[in-house]
């Protein structure tokens, strides 16, 4: 590993002017002030049971996003994370609904089902070489397909499962905290957000996502196995993806197959919000989280102010686009 | 000599079975966009008791999904080439399989479109649902649940298809001539049911007072009934097509109710308009094929949960 990318590595975890660390707290003055515009000119916007619409209006974009941020810090990119949620929605559906297996085990084949997809897409880049968008556009669509064939292109139902409503709509907080209704799927958010964050910051997996992004080349040349931590990070990046298709099915007491197409691009929209180069190497959790919240935040805002949807989706691109301008002009200073 | 008296008995029966309206075995191939989902179903089943009663022999056909517009196009060929009397042709594309019919129309086989029409005369008439009157139906049930006056929004599934834009217009129209009190404040577009959710919580956080909310479809309508029940909100909630997830919603009071179309009724315009084309009967160029309000009290009439679907 070459010293300026150890040098990058540790400035990224420790230090405080690094570029991430700027970017999020730019992103967060963003959020911050969106959140004031729509407080001041959209009537209703500003109310506690809005901000829990907000939260959970996020919940499945912030943890696709946090799925292909590590994707992205890798040197990689994931366009299969919404098609593979709905995927593992599927197979929550089959375990509990069609085969009558209990709650945990449905969990689980959620899980399990995203581990695989992505370290199949993790394989087939690193072994097969093929370019991450290149594969990755092929397993969306295998993905989307597998989804249609495993239900018979039907949604399947969870009402022969109540408790799975508590993975999402249920809100578990209000018998800690009586009256605070938040729903679990936000606590869920949040949770995967912050193991996602300790993986990439405190463990070896976290140093060789980083690694790399920074430098594939050196990373291989100092005797680290590139092709299996690749695989590991695809496969982790597809598990995070499952939780993803847990949120929404519970949500909506049914997997839907066709659903999730497009999702990969919020979720991406949402990494590059909060600071993640698309060139990999540099990025946060954090950042991704915010950059998702000012998503749904614009997202509900401008409705809520009743401006035309064709519109809102034209403003959502611009955001993109100013994010990322904002990176390469802080990237020219540094 | 028994098998010989068998089949000329069977011949005799069956020649004299056909013998009231055609001479000969008359043929009809059904191609419809789908076959394994529950609305094609019924409508196969509408064609297939039409074709008893007009004594004449269907086939019903459709590819995998709605997306294989090529596969539709190779079964629509290989239907022609079987030289039948009639096709019956529900187009995944209205204009990209004009073509393809154009041959079936130069080998003098009579079409009969149907669900959705094609851009072309080539059809001599189109069974389907009247889109425009079905939400204007809707509309009715709304502005009576409300008491004539009020907010009221309305979530469509998508804003260029002709069942997005027809349902739409059907239910605004109808508002604006027939409800003068009652304001449209919003029109949200989604398809997505957990889209259509986050876009109706925030309809209801933006009107405090809205008094109902219309979904123009299966996946609008999931979205609808998942708002309601995460807000507690106690707008009058009216729904389109069908599904569990809104079948239930019906029973449980989230939904008010909802509009289904007629599939089975569909299906037998099909077979009898193309028995009647073959007569030489004229036809007129759309023929409406119904739809039926639905709600808690008639969800389970014969009549009704025949053209319903899980």
């Amino acid at each position: 590993m070459t010293d300026s990318t150890m040098n990058q590595m540790q400035a990224e975890r420790a230090g405080f002017f690094t570029i991430a660390t700027m970017q999020k707290a730019v992103a967060f003055v963003v959020l911050v002030a969106l959140l004031l515009f729509f407080s001041i000119f959209a009537a209703n916007f500003a109310a506690w049971n809005n901000m829990v619409n907000i939260m959970q209006a996020t919940a499945v974009n912030g943890v696709l996003g946090v799925a292909v941020t590590l994707v992205i810090i890798s040197g990689g990119i994931d366009l299969a994370v919404g098609t593979m949620m709905t995927l593992t929605a599927v197979a929550a559906g089959l375990v509990l609904t069609n085969a009558g297996m209990p709650l945990p085990l449905g969990i689980l084949g959620a899980l399990l089902s995203g581990a695989v997809m992505g370290g199949l897409s993790g394989g087939i880049i690193a072994k097969l070489k093929i370019p991450p968008f290149i594969a990755t556009l092929g397993m969306m669509q295998i993905a989307r397909g597998l989804a249609l064939v495993f239900s018979g292109a039907k949604p399947i139902y969870f009402n022969d499962t109540p408790s799975y409503q508590y993975i999402s709509p249920e809100s578990s907080i209000t018998n800690i905290i009586p009256g605070l209704e938040v729903p679990n799927g936000v606590f869920v958010m949040f949770g995967v957000a912050l193991v996602a964050s300790v993986i990439l910051n405190r463990s070896l997996l976290g140093r060789y996502i980083f690694a790399l992004g920074s430098n594939e080349e050196a990373a291989r040349l100092s005797g680290v196995n590139v092709d299996f931590w690749k695989i590991i990070t695809y496969a982790l990046s597809g598990m995070i993806c499952g939780v993803a298709g847990l949120l929404v099915s519970s949500r909506l007491n049914s997997a839907q197959p066709a659903l999730g197409l497009g999702y990969e691009l919020d979720a991406i929209a949402a990494a590059v919000i909060g600071g993640t180069s698309l060139a990999g190497g540099r990025g946060t959790i954090l950042g991704t989280i915010i950059g998702a919240f000012i998503m749904s935040v614009l997202t509900n805002g401008l409705r809520v102010m009743g401006v035309q949807e064709e519109w809102k989706i034209v403003v959502t691109g611009v955001i993109i686009i100013i994010a990322v301008y904002v990176d390469i002009a802080l990237r020219k200073k540094m | 000599m028994k098998k010989k008296l068998f089949a000329a008995a069977l011949f005799g029966a069956a020649t004299m079975m056909s013998a009231p309206s055609f001479a000969e075995d008359v043929y009809f191939p059904i191609i419809a966009k789908g076959f394994s989902h529950q609305f094609w179903q019924a409508v196969k089943a509408g064609a297939e008791s039409a074709a008893k009663a007009n004594n004449v022999t269907i086939t019903f056909e459709g590819p995998n999904t709605e997306a294989e517009i090529d596969k539709q196009t190779d079964i629509l060929n290989a239907a022609i080439a079987k030289k039948p009397q009639g096709l019956g042709f529900a187009a995944l594309d209205s204009k990209a399989q004009v073509p393809a019919l154009q041959k079936a129309a130069d080998a003098g086989i009579p079409i009969v479109a149907f669900d959705s029409g094609v851009e072309s005369d080539l059809p001599l008439t189109t069974c389907t649902t009247d889109n425009v009157n079905a939400a204007g139906a809707a509309a009715d049930k709304m502005a009576e649940a409300i008491g004539g006056e009020g907010e009221v929004a309305a979530e469509i599934h998508d804003q260029t298809s002709a069942t997005g834009i027809g349902r739409r217009d059907g239910f605004v129209n109808r508002i604006k001539e027939k409800y003068p009190k009652i304001t449209i404040v919003d029109i949200k577009y989604a398809n997505d049911a957990l889209k259509a959710a986050d876009d109706i919580k925030a309809t209801l956080q933006a009107y405090p007072n809205l008094k109902g909310i219309f979904a123009s479809n299966e996946g609008a309508a999931i979205g609808l009934a998942v708002a309601k029940k995460e807000t507690g909100s106690k707008v009058v909630a009216i729904g389109y097509d069908s599904g569990k997830t809104q079948k239930d919603a019906i029973m449980d009071g989230t939904l008010l109710g909802s509009i289904t179309q007629n599939p089975v009724g569909i299906g037998e315009c099909v077979v009898n308009s193309l028995a009647k084309a073959m007569k030489g009967e004229k036809l007129e160029k759309i023929m409406d094929t119904g739809f039926y309000w639905y709600d808690k009290n008639n969800i389970t009439d014969p009549k009704v949960a025949a053209v319903l679907y899980d």
